[in-house]
């Protein structure tokens, strides 16, 4: 039998619908995310079998869309909010990182805030520099929250239901430019479990790490190289960068002897240089054949042109060159 | 010595005995924490709310005990008036183990949710989108509670307090909005820091009703709470303001260079304390033994707390890096 195939974007409100269907406390806000359907058309119909107590459209207020999630989610209630575009999450980050992040310690762990914040990520748009950060390393650094970055329709239903029976805070960054793009879904119940990476596909030669739009973007050229030069790369999505599951990522280096990281964000202080560390820190080390390679968006604020916007972060001629000199 | 106004309604003789008791802690409790601080034998900082003892009692008083209340970082009164545990609160300061923190959080961070206590704040105006999300859950849990959310005049020109007070008014939550005015955000007076002098004016701008009452009257705080509890189960948030005076510095750094002595004179002959004490042996009926009674109650009690606190343990290295992740 063959598998059905709905978009990423699609493969989100089937995670949020059905975890709301089960489970009366989980409920759902942000901006125009009721009869509108969200600015990215992905919780299209919720209202209408909802209805707009549980599909509450908010003012745009992101302060208090996550502060207001974190204090739901502390008396009794799942939250999911939606934040229209990650880069909004500014607004709101002293509600993020000052509380929800923070509350359960502060309180001797005599809280829980089950809560999450997604929030769609990354450039390709044309919408310039307000509108297509990727800045999952900023949330990163703050000890008690999950970041979660799901590259396909599988993983973003089975994470985002983990991430909503989730006890924690997590910052669910969404991908823009993959929501229009189909694949195997299951129907019904499944989890993709959170903190887990992934192999994304299998080889000897190289490891890729990389996460969201970049993961596909790297298999394909992996599947590239295979087919005309016969090389092989290993390419890990963490899916899950905060708390990292770096076992499979040291296990992967030890045995292909090269280590490259590629994500959108920009290079500096973005999170490959902590995955590059943690290869670093760890035995595989003494296997590394070649430095460790960061592929990453340059230290720009995405522009508008087109020709530019695409070349500010990593592409396919530009991972397949960095692999090509790195197998060197 | 401005009169303590009787209270509208008919207060028992026990839970006369008990919000003055509280009072009483309160006082003890900050002037107990302002001597250990003064002694080097806390480390940190603390914020006192000597001579804003009525506006926590009074206000929380007026709540029942399933409502939430969301604190701020100068929340001892609030939280002895919600019923925490003098004990627990103090060996938090002293960072025990036995702390309602476990000794993670301190003065800042004392709550107890199981109490209805959302926790004090150390960020001004952190705490009102907590509070607004209690309350989003209270509606969507269909429960009988309300929520108290406390701040200081520092607060109301943050961007939180706008957005929820916003977001409540349009959602109707069950939510009293309560600004303590203590005159001061640190050193910059509420005249100074906004160009509206009676700060509940703001409450039009949220389509809500707002009211500004004598803060060290705590029958007048327990009043208008009262009133603003029943309106809020039905129709959605009200705005407090509650005009106090926080008779020390606003934290140990304070050298108290923006105000002066004569308008601190003048302040403490409103000191809520004595004014409730006077009521009691007046039209409260109660006799000066009895009230004697009660300050040596809450003394003892304190004492008590700080006997429990110095004996109690650390937190072992080993807690160090629990309690990040829920499981």
């Amino acid at each position: 039998m063959s598998q059905r195939e709905i978009t990423y974007a699609e493969a989100i409100r089937e995670a949020m619908s059905e975890e709301m269907r089960r489970d009366p406390a989980v409920f759902f806000m942000g901006e125009d995310i009721g009869v509108y359907g969200g600015a990215f058309g992905v919780s299209v119909g919720m209202i209408d079998e909802f209805g707009p107590d549980r599909v509450r459209d908010t003012p745009i207020s992101e302060a208090v869309i996550v502060g207001a999630a974190a204090g739901a989610a502390a008396t009794g209630t799942r939250p999911i909010a939606e934040i229209q575009f990650s880069d909004f999450l500014g607004i709101g980050i002293d509600q993020l990182a000052n509380q929800a992040a923070k509350m359960r310690y502060m309180f001797g762990g005599n809280a829980s805030v089950p809560m999450v914040i997604r929030a769609p990520a990354g450039s390709g748009t044309g919408a310039a520099a307000q509108h297509s950060q990727s800045q999952e390393a900023w949330y990163c650094h703050i000890p008690g929250i999950k970041v979660v970055t799901p590259s396909t329709p599988y993983d973003a239903k089975g994470l985002l239901v983990s991430a909503i029976r989730d006890n924690n805070p997590v910052v669910f960054l969404e991908q823009k430019l993959l929501y229009r793009q189909s694949g195997p879904v299951p129907e019904g119940d499944y989890t993709v479990p959170l903190c887990v990476s992934e192999t994304k596909r299998p080889g000897r030669d190289m490891t890729v790490i990389t996460w969201g739009r970049m993961v596909s973007m790297v298999l394909e050229v992996a599947q590239k190289l295979s087919s005309e030069r016969g090389m092989e790369i290993e390419v890990i999505d963490p899916r899950t960068l905060m708390p990292l599951d770096a076992g499979p990522i040291i296990a992967s280096v030890k045995r292909t002897g090269r280590a490259m990281i590629v994500h959108e964000a920009v290079r500096t202080a973005g999170y490959g240089g902590e995955i590059a560390a943690t290869i670093a820190d760890s035995e595989a080390f003494f296997y590394l054949d070649a430095p460790i390679r960061r592929v990453a968006g340059l230290d720009v604020p995405i522009p508008y042109n087109p020709h530019l916007e695409r070349n500010a972060v990593p592409t396919a001629e530009s991972i397949e060159s960095n692999i090509l000199e790195l197998l060197e | 010595m401005a009169k303590t106004r009787k209270p509208s309604a008919q207060l028992s003789r026990e839970k006369l005995a008990d919000m003055y008791t509280k009072m009483m802690q309160t006082r003890r409790f900050e002037e107990k924490v302002a001597y250990f601080f003064s002694r080097g034998m806390v480390h940190g900082t603390t914020h006192l709310c000597i001579g804003q003892e009525a506006s926590a009692i009074g206000a929380v008083g007026a709540l029942g005990d399933d409502d939430w209340m969301a604190s701020t970082h100068r929340g001892h009164g609030h939280s002895i008036a919600k019923g925490l545990d003098i004990n627990r609160m103090m060996a938090e300061l002293l960072g025990k183990s036995t702390g309602y923190c476990k000794g993670k959080g301190g003065s800042m961070h004392i709550s107890d949710l199981s109490s209805g206590h959302l926790g004090a704040n150390g960020i001004v105006g952190g705490g009102i989108p907590i509070a607004t999300g209690a309350a989003i859950s209270v509606m969507q849990l269909g429960e009988d509670r309300i929520v108290l959310c406390f701040f200081g005049d520092g607060a109301i020109n943050e961007g939180t307090f706008h957005e929820s007070l916003n977001l409540a008014s349009a959602w109707h939550l069950p939510i009293i909005y309560i600004c303590e005015n203590n005159q001061y955000g640190m050193s910059m007076s509420t005249a100074r820091a906004t160009n509206v002098e009676d700060l509940s004016v703001r409450a039009s701008s949220y389509g809500i009703p707002g009211v500004r009452v004598d803060g060290n009257d705590v029958f007048a705080v327990y009043d208008t709470v009262s009133a603003a509890r029943d309106h809020v189960r039905k129709n959605g948030p009200y705005f407090i303001v509650s005009e106090t005076y926080r008779h020390m510095g606003h934290s140990k750094s304070d050298a108290n260079r923006y105000r002066t002595k004569d308008e601190i004179a003048e302040w403490k002959k409103r000191d809520p304390i004595p004014r409730m004490r006077a009521y009691l042996e007046g039209a409260g009926g109660f006799a000066p033994e009895e009230v004697d009674a009660m300050e040596k109650r809450a003394s003892d009690d304190i004492e008590a707390a700080v006997s429990f606190a110095q004996s109690s343990p650390d937190p072992e290295l080993t807690d160090l890096p629990t309690d990040v992740y829920a499981d």
